[in-house]
C-alpha cells in the first residue's frame, strides 16, 4: 500500500480556506470556515491512522489487512461534536440577525470608550481645563452664570435655542 | 472503593442534567432541589476521592472493561482529586447563588429551566477533563464544558450577550480545532492517545517532533487558560454574562486549561523544552493583565483582568519545573478558583444593590450595605495577597520557589509577581474607595455620557459631563442633590442632556452593562439566599487560610507525584509492563 499525496494536499487546502473564512467578519463565513477546519482536522486524524486497509470488521478481513479503527472512532466523535456546535452557531447567527438585522461581529463599545479616555478618570479632570460651559455648577472659577452658558451655547449652535430643543429624550441610537 | 467512585463525578451531573431537563420548567422547585442535591453528592464523592487518593495514591479504571491502552481510562491522583473537590465546592456555591437570584428575579434574566441542566453538564465536562486519562477524553471533556458554556454565556440571547458570546465561541472553537489536530499528530507519531503510554513513547520521538507537538498542545491549552498573548478574548466575553455564570466561568474554566498545561508539562513533556517561553508568557500575562485591570472602571472587567493576570502566577509555578514551583502553582490554583468565583458573586450583589458595576456610577455602598462591604473587602484583600490570607501564602510559595531556582529569569518573574500583587491591591482598593467608601453624591456618572460621545464619533465628543451634584456644594445641598431633590441641579442636568443631544445628535444610551439610573433607584434589599451563598463562599476562602497547612501538604505531595510520573503511569497499567 503506497502512501497517497492526495490526502495531505486536500488537508492543506481545507486548512487554508478554513483559516481565510474564519478571519471574515460575517458570521456565516466564520461558520463555514469552522466546518472546513473541522473536516480538515478529521482528515488529518484519518491519515494519522496509517495506510488504508480493509474495513476493521472481524470475519470480514484478517487483522493484518485492516485499517486502524481507533482514528475512525475518534473522527466519529469529533464529527458529532462539530455537528452539534455548528447547529448552535447557526442558532446564534439567526439570533444575531433577529437582533440587529446583520450578522457581523460588532465593534466593542467598551474598548472604544477606553481608547478615547485620554484623561483616564473623570475624578482627575481639572475643572479649570474645561471650557466655561463645561465646568460644574458652583465651581469657584465658573463666573459663567446660566445665562452666559446659554449665550455661549447659542453661539456654538446658532439657530437652536438650547432650552427649547425638543428631541425625544430616549431615542435609541440608530445602528 | 476508589474505582467505584471514580466515574461518579462525571456520571452524576450528566444524569442529573437529564433529570433536570425532564422535570423542566413545570416544577422549578423540584429542579432546583435536584441540582443542588446532585452537586452536593458530587462534592461528597470528590472529598472521599481526595482522602482515598491522598492515603493510597493514584488509581485508575478503564470504562467499559476494555483493556487499558485501548479503552477510555479515568485516573484519580492527588491533583485531579484536589481539583474535583474545589470545582464541586464552587459549583455548589454558585448554584445556590443562582437559585437565589432566579427566585428573586422571577426567572426573567436566566431561564432557569435551561440553566440548571446546562450548569450540570458544565460540571460534568469539568470533572471529565480532570479525570481524563487519555488525550481524546480530555478533548471530549473540554468540548462538553465548552458547549455548555456557550449556552450559559448567551443565556437569554440579548444583543450584548450574543456579541460577547460570538467572540468567545469562535476563539474556543479555534483552540478546540488546534487541540484536535494536535491529538491527530500525536497519534500519528506514537500510535496512542493514552497519556500514561504517551509519557513513555513521546520521549522516544525526535526532538523537533516533540517540540512541535508540545507547542501545539500548549497553544491550545493556553487559549483556554487565557495566557497572554492568547488572553484577549476573556475580558471581552465574561463581563456580560449573568453573575453566577461569570463567577463559575472565572473560577473553573480557565483553571481547566491550567490543569491541562500542568499535565502537558509534567506527564507528557517533562524535558522542560519550553519552560523559558512559558516564563516569558507568565511574566507578560501577569503584567499586561494587571495593567488592564488598573485601566478599567467596571468592577466585572477589573475582576476579569485580574483573573487573566493571576493566571500568570500559576504558569510561573509550572514553568519553574521544580516540586516547590508546582506545589505553589497547585495551591494557587485552588486559592484562585475559590477567590475569583467569590469576587464575581460579590460583583453580582453589587450590581443588584447599586444598579451598576461601573465604579464611576457607584458610591456609598459601605453605608448602604455594610454586609456587602465586608463580603467584598475580605476576598479582595485575599486576592491582593495581604498577609494572613491564602493569597499571600500561595504567592509567597511561588516567589520562594522562584528565588530557590536561582536563574536570572525566575528572579525577574519574582519581581514581576511582586509588582503585580501591588497593582492588584491598587485596582482592588480603587473599587473599594469609589464604590464602597465615598459618599454616593460624589460619583461623577460621567461614563455614560462619555460613551454616548464616543459612540457619536471623534469630532463631536463634548468631553465628560460634570455632575451637577458634585463639587463644592455645601453638605446639605449635596445631600439634597443626592436624594434627587435638588431641583436646580436637576434642571441643569436636563439642560446638559439636551445640550449633548444637540451636540451629538444622539442621546445617551446605556451600555448594556447596567442601568445608569443607579442612584435614583430605591435600594432593594438583597435576596437572602444570594447573600448567604456569597457569605458561605467568603467563609470558604477564609477557611482555605485556616487549612493552608494540610492543603499545602497535599499540593506538595501532588507536585512530587507529578514530577515522579511513575505513580500515574503505574496506576493506569496496574504495575504491568507498559507496552
Amino acid at each position: 500500500m503506497t502512501p497517497t499525496v492526495v490526502l495531505p494536499v486536500i488537508i492543506g487546502v481545507l486548512y487554508a480556506a478554513g483559516v481565510y473564512l474564519l478571519l471574515d467578519r460575517s458570521l456565516t463565513r466564520v461558520l463555514l470556515g469552522f466546518l472546513l477546519l473541522g473536516n480538515a482536522t478529521n482528515l488529518l486524524l484519518l491519515s494519522a491512522g496509517g495506510p488504508s486497509g480493509l474495513a476493521p470488521i472481524l470475519g470480514y478481513a484478517e487483522p493484518e489487512e485492516m485499517s486502524d479503527s481507533l482514528p475512525q472512532a475518534l473522527i466519529l466523535t469529533a464529527i458529532v461534536i462539530t455537528f452539534g456546535i455548528a447547529a448552535f452557531v447557526l442558532a446564534i447567527i439567526y439570533r444575531s440577525w433577529r437582533l440587529v438585522r446583520q450578522e457581523v461581529i460588532e465593534v466593542d463599545e467598551e474598548d472604544r470608550r477606553i481608547a478615547r479616555r485620554s484623561d483616564t478618570d473623570a475624578d482627575d479632570i481639572d475643572p479649570d481645563d474645561l471650557a466655561p460651559e463645561d465646568r460644574p455648577a458652583m465651581h469657584a472659577d465658573t463666573f459663567a452664570a446660566d445665562n452666559e452658558v446659554e449665550r455661549s451655547l447659542a453661539r456654538q449652535y446658532s439657530g437652536i435655542a438650547s432650552d427649547d430643543v425638543d428631541l425625544p429624550p430616549t431615542q435609541r441610537r440608530k445602528r | 472503593m476508589i474505582r467505584v467512585l471514580t466515574p461518579l463525578p462525571v456520571l452524576l451531573p450528566l444524569l442529573g442534567a437529564a433529570a433536570a431537563l425532564l422535570v423542566g420548567g413545570r416544577h422549578p422547585r423540584i429542579q432546583r432541589t435536584l441540582s443542588v442535591l446532585v452537586l452536593s453528592a458530587v462534592l461528597t464523592v470528590s472529598v472521599v476521592l481526595l482522602v482515598l487518593a491522598d492515603a493510597d495514591g493514584a488509581d485508575a479504571i478503564s470504562v467499559g472493561g476494555w483493556p487499558v491502552p485501548l479503552g477510555v481510562v479515568l485516573v484519580v491522583d492527588r491533583l485531579s482529586a484536589l481539583m474535583l473537590v474545589v470545582a464541586a465546592t464552587v459549583a455548589l456555591g454558585v448554584l445556590v447563588f443562582a437559585v437565589g437570584q432566579g427566585a428573586a428575579d422571577g426567572d426573567e434574566e436566566t431561564p432557569i429551566s435551561i440553566f440548571h441542566p446546562t450548569f450540570l453538564v458544565l460540571i460534568a465536562g469539568v470533572a471529565n477533563a480532570f479525570l481524563a486519562g487519555d488525550l481524546f477524553n480530555l478533548y471530549v471533556g473540554f468540548e462538553i464544558l465548552l458547549t455548555a458554556s456557550y449556552v450559559l454565556l448567551t443565556l437569554g440571547g440579548s444583543a450584548a450577550r450574543i456579541r460577547a458570546g460570538i467572540t468567545y465561541i469562535i476563539v474556543s472553537l479555534l483552540s478546540s480545532i488546534l487541540f484536535l489536530a494536535a491529538i491527530g499528530l500525536v497519534y500519528a507519531a506514537t500510535g496512542t492517545v493514552n497519556m500514561a503510554q504517551l509519557a513513555g513513547r513521546l520521549a522516544e520521538l525526535p526532538e523537533g517532533t516533540q517540540l512541535l507537538l508540545q507547542s501545539m498542545l500548549l497553544i491550545a491549552f493556553s487559549i483556554k487558560a487565557a495566557v497572554f498573548p492568547l488572553s484577549a478574548w476573556l475580558p471581552d466575553s465574561y463581563p456580560t454574562a449573568p453573575a453566577p455564570v461569570t463567577a463559575v466561568f472565572a473560577g473553573l474554566l480557565t483553571k481547566v486549561g491550567v490543569y491541562a498545561i500542568i499535565r502537558t508539562q509534567t506527564l507528557l513533556f517533562p524535558g522542560g523544552a519550553l519552560d523559558q517561553v512559558l516564563m516569558w508568557a507568565a511574566l507578560a500575562t501577569m503584567v499586561v493583565g494587571i495593567l488592564g485591570a488598573v485601566a478599567q472602571t467596571d468592577i466585572r472587567r477589573i475582576l476579569s483582568f485580574t483573573l487573566v493576570s493571576h493566571i500568570g502566577y500559576m504558569v510561573f509555578g509550572i514553568s519553574l519545573a521544580s516540586t516547590a514551583g508546582l506545589a505553589g502553582a497547585i495551591f494557587y490554583v485552588v486559592h484562585h478558583i475559590a477567590i475569583q468565583t467569590t469576587l464575581f458573586l460579590v460583583a453580582g450583589l453589587v450590581e443588584r444593590q447599586g444598579g451598576s458595576t461601573g465604579v464611576d456610577r457607584l458610591g456609598g455602598l459601605a453605608t448602604a450595605s455594610p454586609l456587602l462591604a465586608i463580603l467584598y473587602f475580605v476576598p479582595a484583600m485575599n486576592l491582593a495577597g495581604i498577609p494572613p490570607f491564602s493569597g499571600f501564602i500561595g504567592k509567597l510559595g511561588l516567589l520562594e520557589a522562584g528565588i530557590a531556582d536561582g536563574g536570572w529569569l525566575p528572579l525577574v518573574l519574582v519581581a514581576g509577581g511582586a509588582v503585580t500583587s501591588l497593582l492588584t491591591l491598587l485596582a482592588i482598593s480603587r473599587v473599594w474607595s469609589r464604590a464602597f467608601w465615598r459618599p454616593p453624591a460624589q460619583a461623577p456618572e460621567a461614563d455614560t455620557f462619555d460613551a454616548a460621545a464616543a459612540d457619536a464619533g471623534p469630532d463631536l465628543a463634548p468631553g465628560p459631563l460634570p455632575d451637577p451634584a458634585d463639587e463644592e456644594q455645601p453638605a446639605d445641598e449635596k445631600e439634597a442633590a443626592g436624594r434627587g431633590a435638588g431641583t436646580r441641579a436637576e434642571a441643569r442636568r436636563a439642560a446638559w442632556e439636551r445640550h449633548t443631544a444637540v451636540a451629538t445628535a444622539t442621546t445617551p444610551v446605556t451600555d448594556g452593562l447596567g442601568e445608569d439610573d443607579g442612584r435614583e433607584r430605591p435600594l432593594r434589599p438583597l435576596p437572602r439566599v444570594m447573600v448567604a451563598s456569597t457569605a458561605a463562599m467568603v467563609v470558604v476562602t477564609v477557611g482555605l487560610t485556616l487549612v493552608a497547612g494540610p492543603l499545602y501538604g497535599i499540593a506538595e505531595r501532588a507536585a512530587a507525584d507529578l514530577r515522579d510520573r511513575t505513580p500515574y503511569v503505574s496506576a493506569v497499567f496496574g504495575g504491568e509492563e507498559v507496552p
